[in-house]
């Protein structure tokens, strides 16, 4: 098949939108939406890198902090959370082995996800909205610097975003404990307590074990999901709070810091925040892991029981350790540095690594393996969060925090190699594997791209973080600017990795396109022919 | 005395060396993961000794930091030392409002840095001449904010808030505002 006839009809004409059921077309609507984000996302890194090295004339200083306001949250919800969901509203029915709650609600949560992300990021594109830092949303909120027009617009678009995500939340358990028509009543109450993980603890002080009736995987999107409803309305509250901020300044009045305490704001804020970073993110990621070694291998899980006990202790963990930002603060009480943001969070070290050790041992079981796209992926998903927990549990000392607080090391080896090495690639590792179950068979277009990627993304991320985080070591800030070139040796070493994982990302995306062809893509969004609930077509 | 760029040296090594063996050990287990094998199982001893290895790990760093790194002890003890010299500094509109031009403290002083913000949350932070952090605090409005450091050799350090205000927060710099000189210079 020659070059145009592939990219219009996908290699060798395998995929047809046109088989595809409502399920496969709303998974694969995220996965293509999340990918686009991705692309914003890449292209934004870009553009803050080359700033860092040498002001670009088209991009004014209120615009270079306006990216770097969306490009945190462009990845994080628009990207991450799109892929996300798509996988898990497909993976939770097929584990279970019964069709969605509803798919109504799915598309609403892609829908409403998708135009968030838009609605925030325009806003800041349009209005230079830029006060966050990452995710944090400071208060007292300044209106000198920044439009409350802007700011009101970038509430709506958050506030769609956590709607959506809502909606996903409750679709999820709605489809671990519902009975679906023509089906014996389910057990509900021991599906959801099994989910969340009370029917193992319980395990631990009977003699008589009972069974755990959702599959492991599926144990920990509920847990991670538990975070992620507890994350949503800390985000929900605190957007309404800083409405009332901008309501009250269009009428002409100033809340400033008397209206509430910043530090209280600052703990409550961080608690809700953590939830994602140290909370979802590594409970999904965990899971993810296992599903992906027992699909790999064909093989059940090592230390299953103690693998679920684990994520169990990570939910718990992960609402106790806010405190590790606040080691800077020093009117923060000394015992909850020391317990929350110390010790609680060096048990992510040990939560973490059994996941990490439970899924190499998995592998190992099952040699020899196959180096498959799932498996390279996989195994670069794990190096990521195995060199970058260990960065955050550094800066996550009182005496450490001191010398690195807010530096790009903190951004560097840890944010960005946990995100775009660890998380990102764990993600396309799912990717890989679901293709052909979400495509009806479809071929991937060239294996020589596919290295292409892998090799790009994990030198491009991880020379990014490395180089960074030694930018970090001597000092340099993250969220700031150095206009006479203090850093740029650090900054074009970052800019050349950073160029590595544009490259991976190109060529991941065209070997999609050619692999699905424009009409594919195109006949994503058209709506189903198929009319069922089930997941995949009938054979 | 060990200073904050030794404990940043430290700390560069050490995390070098644990990039290096991990990136080998995954390597290591892709290949072998992939050659020949028998689809034995990892004992579950090996698993435990892991844990228990994890553990010790994560409660020693902070043991290990608490004991070598001289701030941290006074840091989580602040009301218990008594500095030699006091610098209260106000922070409002994007800028810092300092006792002096220039802040003057002898060489083994220990100092007390004492900073109020009067509108936004904001850092504070001191930096050698090549850039590099000395120390930093957050600046929370409505808080007393305030670091004891000891100045063990003579230097001049500039300001700068460490914390992102927004746009304006970039151009929070002092330059040379505080000089570490020796006790004869001063005297």
């Amino acid at each position: 098949m020659n070059f145009s006839k592939t990219l219009i009809n996908g290699e060798e004409g395998l995929f047809r939108s046109d088989t595809l059921t409502p399920m496969q077309k709303l998974t694969l609507r995220f996965v293509v939406v999340g990918l686009i984000y991705f692309g914003f996302v890449v292209i934004e890194g870009m553009l803050m890198r080359l700033y860092e090295v040498k002001p670009l004339p088209f991009i004014t200083e209120p615009q270079f902090f306006a990216i770097l306001t969306a490009h945190p949250l462009v990845g994080i919800f628009g990207s991450t959370y799109s892929i996300v969901c798509g996988a898990f509203l497909f993976l939770v029915p097929f584990l279970m082995k019964k069709p969605l709650w509803s798919i109504k609600m799915g598309n609403w949560t892609f829908l409403l996800i998708a135009v968030g992300t838009f609605v925030f990021w325009f806003a800041g594109f349009v209005s230079h909205y830029s006060p966050l830092y990452t995710l944090y949303w400071p208060l007292p909120a300044d209106f000198s610097q920044f439009s409350v027009w802007g700011g009101t617009f970038f509430i709506v678009g958050i506030a769609l975003v956590m709607i959506g995500t809502a909606l996903f939340i409750i679709n999820i358990f709605k489809t671990i404990t519902y009975t679906p028509d023509g089906w014996d009543k389910q057990p509900s109450g021991a599906l959801l307590s099994s989910a969340l993980g009370v029917t193992g603890f319980i395990n631990l002080f009977r003699k008589n074990k009972k069974e755990h009736l959702v599959p492991l995987p599926v144990a920990a999107v509920a847990r991670g999901s538990v975070d992620m409803a507890l994350n949503t309305l800390t985000i929900l509250f605190t957007g309404v709070l800083i409405l009332v901020y901008m309501v009250g300044s269009i009428l002409g009045f100033d809340l400033k810091e008397t209206a509430i305490d910043a530090l209280l704001y600052k703990n409550w804020f961080w608690w809700g925040l953590d939830l994602i970073a140290d909370g979802l993110v590594l409970i999904f990621v965990a899971g993810t892991w296992y599903l992906l070694a027992m699909l790999i291998t064909n093989k059940p899980l090592f230390m299953q029981n103690i693998a679920r006990a684990a994520l169990l202790v990570e939910l718990v963990v992960s609402w106790t350790v806010w405190s590790h930002h606040l080691l800077s603060d020093q009117a923060q009480p000394a015992i909850l540095k020391v317990v929350s943001g110390e010790m609680v969070t060096a048990f992510e070290l040990i939560t973490q690594g059994l996941a990490f050790f439970i899924t190499l041992a998995t592998l190992w079981s099952a040699r020899p393996l196959k180096m498959t796209n799932p498996l390279k992926f996989l195994l670069g998903g794990l190096l990521g969060f195995a060199l970058a927990v260990p960065a955050g549990i550094m800066q996550a000392d009182v005496g450490l925090n001191r010398i690195l607080h807010n530096t790009q090391w903190v951004v560097g080896p840890h944010v960005h190699v946990a995100i775009l090495v660890g998380l990102t690639m764990t993600l396309y590792s799912a990717i890989y594997i679901l293709f052909p179950i979400l495509t009806n068979g479809a071929k991937m277009h060239s294996q020589k791209l596919v290295n292409v990627h892998f090799w790009c993304h994990l030198i491009g991320g991880i020379g990014m973080g490395a180089f960074m985080g030694m930018a970090g070591l001597n000092g340099m800030l993250r969220r700031s600017l150095y206009v006479n070139g203090e850093f740029n040796i650090y900054m074009i070493f970052a800019a050349v990795s950073g160029t590595l994982i544009l490259i991976g990302f190109l060529a991941f995306f065209y070997n999609i396109v050619m692999s699905v062809g424009l009409k594919g893509v195109l006949g994503i969004f058209t709506p189903a022919r198929i009319k069922t609930k089930d997941l995949l077509p009938a054979a | 005395m060990v200073d904050s760029q030794m404990v940043l040296t430290g700390q560069t090594i050490a995390y070098t060396a644990y990039c290096i063996v991990i990136i080998m050990l995954v390597a290591w287990f892709a290949l072998k993961v992939t050659g020949k094998g028998n689809g034995k199982g990892v004992k579950p001893a090996l698993f435990y000794t892991f844990v228990g290895f994890l553990t010790v790990l994560g409660v020693s760093l902070h043991l290990i930091t608490y004991n070598t790194i001289p701030w941290t002890h006074v840091d989580l003890n602040r009301s218990d030392y008594t500095p030699d010299k006091t610098f209260s500094i106000t922070v409002r509109n994007h800028q810092f409002l300092l006792p002096s031009e220039k802040m003057i403290i002898n060489v083994n002083d220990d100092v007390l840095f004492d900073v109020k913000s009067e509108d936004l949350t904001y850092g504070f932070g001191l930096f050698r001449e090549d850039n590099s952090m000395l120390f930093q605090m957050q600046v929370v409005p409505g808080h007393r904010n305030d670091v004891i450091w000891h100045f063990d050799r003579p230097g001049v350090y500039t300001i700068r808030s460490t914390e992102y205000s927004g746009p304006k927060g970039v151009f929070m710099i002092v330059k040379n505002a505080v000089e570490v000189v020796p006790i004869s210079a001063a005297n």
